[in-house]
């Protein structure tokens, strides 16, 4: 219990780091950095972002599988690292 | 019921009777194959044959229905929660997050996946894969590709009886909306069910106008005003001023009172700079400029009678056809009229007849289109008939620089917002042309078909980039300029200023060198009468002699170049002969 706060606020610590939300597989979000309305769009919308991509993978190659995904925008990156049950979301301000 | 013809001929008429007869086939000819002939030909083995493993395929290009598309939101509600948790219950939802929290597996996979996203955070901010390295580079690559424009959106009519798009106007704020006004101009052509409909289309919806204007009569032309965005004032067919608030709705807030309106169409109006922002001016054939404050439209504030006598007489006066007003310069305004003249006209004169200060006398037709650089003001466009000329407001005589005759006539015309050495014009076989003055001054930079009928107008909006032109069967098309011609390039401004110095300069020295030989010429014709009184002198022939100098003078001038051409067609040979010729049709 204790390492996984540990590790949360290791990354929240990090330089540009803006927000994390932890979304479970059925897309709720478990914990979160951010307001509860900007939690709740994120947890919606990548939720099916990741289970697009995912499937994208795995039919182009079974035997392959998702281990990362990044969407760069003008504004900032979202990183998603994505699990069997859970992902993590990072919302980041690249470095200039 | 059977339709029957009966008609009678005699039977020595028919000819003779056919006698056909049943006979066996006969062979006519039978050649055998000639074994002999065999040998003046060879097997040839191998045999090239191409063939091409593949699938075969077929283009086709299908044109689909008009893709009608409507934006609408959607709300994000929380879903997934388990059915047993409301997810609007704060205690339900944060004990269902704390029993999920205290899950081996939510621990683990929190502890691998939170090392896997440090490495990558790490990466970001060590180095930034998208930085520019070579920005240098960049923006030379850029000028090299050709210009080029694509149609975004067409606007179409959405009544029956096609009107033709008079006159465009974007809106003051971003240019997201687009007001068109539509009529029909051709004498008498309106027909009853005529709508008299006027559309603010939403560029992004090209399917249904945002908004309809009703006014009693069409509108010719109408203006958003730069201050309000939601104000418009529209110069109607019969005359009459309209001035609408789109948040009020479709109906017109306010119009004029037809006795004080002008009593023609109203070609052109735009507002003014004021401190209230509610005062317009129009202008129409009729001969007058009127002045209006839109809080107040039963009568105008102001009255101009384009009189070139000054005298403000109505009878002699000239149509107006098209307006101009530049914010920086709120004194001073220009007329275009539908006799060829460019009046100026100074709005602070104290007596009416100084209001006109001069006129310049340019084309052989209606001047269309009226426009100053907005980057030189002293220097402005005008079109009509075939040409565009760009005048210097201090040379009188005429303009420093003008286009070649053009094909077809030129309707419409505006600088570009952005580039001062750009400017766009409409012809009546449905070209759009971008004439850039520093590239290439005999032809147009890009030239474009909008449509196959004519275009009417034409408007640019504020960023350069978008155009938007209207047709005569009442399509606007919005188009979209390349980067090229709408960026400002470096030095344009001070290469276009040096160029109308140049152009202006060379004007000067000819005007100074027409005006030595009149006055040469006057005072030969005052010295001469001088000496004989009594017998006609040199500047004062009778009419019968100067046509017979006048005939004289033309034939032996295409003498002399009739003999020039053949000379130059010995020389060069047969092929240049069409060439002269098709020259040769030409002046004669």
């Amino acid at each position: 219990m204790a390492e996984v706060e540990e590790t949360l606020r290791r990354i929240q610590s990090q330089k540009g780091v803006q927000g994390i939300v932890i979304v479970n597989s059925e897309g709720i979000p478990i914990k979160t950095t951010l307001d509860n309305s900007s939690t709740v769009q994120y947890a919606g919308l990548i939720h099916q972002l990741v289970m697009k991509a995912r499937s994208t993978v795995r039919d182009i190659d079974p035997q392959n599988d998702l281990t990362f995904l990044r969407i760069r925008s003008k504004k900032n990156e979202i990183m998603i690292a994505p699990d069997k049950d859970y992902f993590l979301i990072v919302i980041q301000n690249p470095s200039d | 019921m059977e339709i029957v013809h009966v008609y009678t001929k005699l039977r020595s008429e028919f000819g003779r009777q056919y006698l056909f007869s049943d006979r066996p086939t006969e062979l006519l000819v039978d050649i055998p194959p000639d074994p002999s002939l065999a040998m003046q030909f060879i097997t040839k083995t191998p045999r090239d044959q191409a063939t091409q493993a593949c699938r075969e395929m077929s283009e086709h290009q299908v044109n689909t229905e008009r893709f009608e598309s409507e934006s609408r939101g959607l709300n994000h509600m929380e879903g997934g929660w388990p059915k047993d948790v409301d997810p609007n219950d704060m205690e339900q939802t944060i004990r269902f997050r704390k029993k999920v929290e205290k899950d081996e597996s939510y621990m683990n996979s929190i502890l691998q996946l939170g090392s896997v996203m440090d490495h990558y955070i790490r990466q970001n901010n060590a180095i930034n894969i998208y930085q520019d390295y070579f920005t240098e580079d960049q923006d030379i690559d850029e000028g090299q590709e050709a210009p080029s424009a694509k149609t975004i959106n067409v606007f179409r009519d959405p009544n029956e009886v096609k009107r033709t798009v008079t006159c465009l106007s974007w809106h003051p704020d971003g240019g997201r909306k687009l007001a068109a006004a539509y009529c029909c101009l051709e004498f008498q052509k309106s027909s009853k069910d005529l709508s008299p409909d006027s559309y603010i289309w939403d560029i992004e919806n090209p399917n249904q106008p945002e908004l309809a204007l009703k006014p009693a009569s069409p509108l010719v032309c109408l203006d958003y005003n730069p201050k309000d965005p939601h104000t418009l004032v529209g110069g109607s067919y019969n005359g009459q001023i309209v001035y609408w608030d789109t948040r009020r709705g479709s109906q017109p807030v306010e119009l004029s009172s037809v006795e004080h309106s002008h009593r023609d169409p109203v070609y052109k109006i735009i507002w003014l700079q004021s401190k209230t922002g509610t005062d317009a001016f129009s202008a129409s054939t009729d001969g007058q400029v009127l002045w209006w404050d839109v809080r107040k439209l039963n009568e105008p504030t102001e009255r101009l009678v384009l009189d070139p006598g000054r005298e403000g007489n109505l009878d002699r006066a000239l149509g107006a056809i098209s307006l101009e007003f530049e914010a920086t310069m709120p004194t001073k305004f220009m007329v275009g009229t539908e006799q060829g003249l460019v009046v100026s006209c100074n709005r602070k004169a104290k007596t009416p007849a100084e209001k006109i200060v001069c006129t310049y006398d340019g084309h052989h037709g209606p001047i269309y289109a009226l426009h100053r650089n907005p980057f030189f003001p002293k220097n402005f466009l005008t079109v009509g008939d075939w040409t565009a000329r760009i005048w210097s407001e201090d040379i009188r005589d005429s303009s420093i620089m003008w286009t070649r005759y053009q094909m077809s006539y030129l309707t419409d015309a505006c600088w570009s917002p952005v580039r001062p050495s750009v400017f766009f014009t409409t012809k009546m076989d449905g070209v759009l042309d971008v004439w850039d003055v520093l590239f290439k001054q005999n032809n147009p930079t890009l030239s474009l078909k909008v449509c196959d009928e004519a275009l009417y107008s034409l408007r640019v909006q504020d960023n350069g980039r978008f155009v938007a032109c209207g047709s005569q069967i009442g399509a606007a098309t919005l188009l979209e300029i390349c980067s090229g011609l709408s960026t400002l390039q470096k030095n344009e401004k001070s290469l276009l200023a040096a160029m109308f110095e140049r152009e202006t300069k060379r004007e000067k020295i000819l005007e100074a060198r027409q005006r030595e030989m009149r006055l040469k010429e006057r005072s030969r014709s005052e010295q001469s009468r001088e000496d004989d009184t009594g017998r006609d002198a040199d500047g004062d022939e009778s009419p019968e002699q100067l046509i017979a100098r006048a005939e004289e003078d033309f034939y032996s001038v295409v003498e002399a170049e009739r003999k020039r051409r053949e000379e130059r067609h010995r020389e060069k040979g047969v092929c240049e002969e069409k060439e002269v010729k098709d020259e040769a049709v030409i002046p004669l």
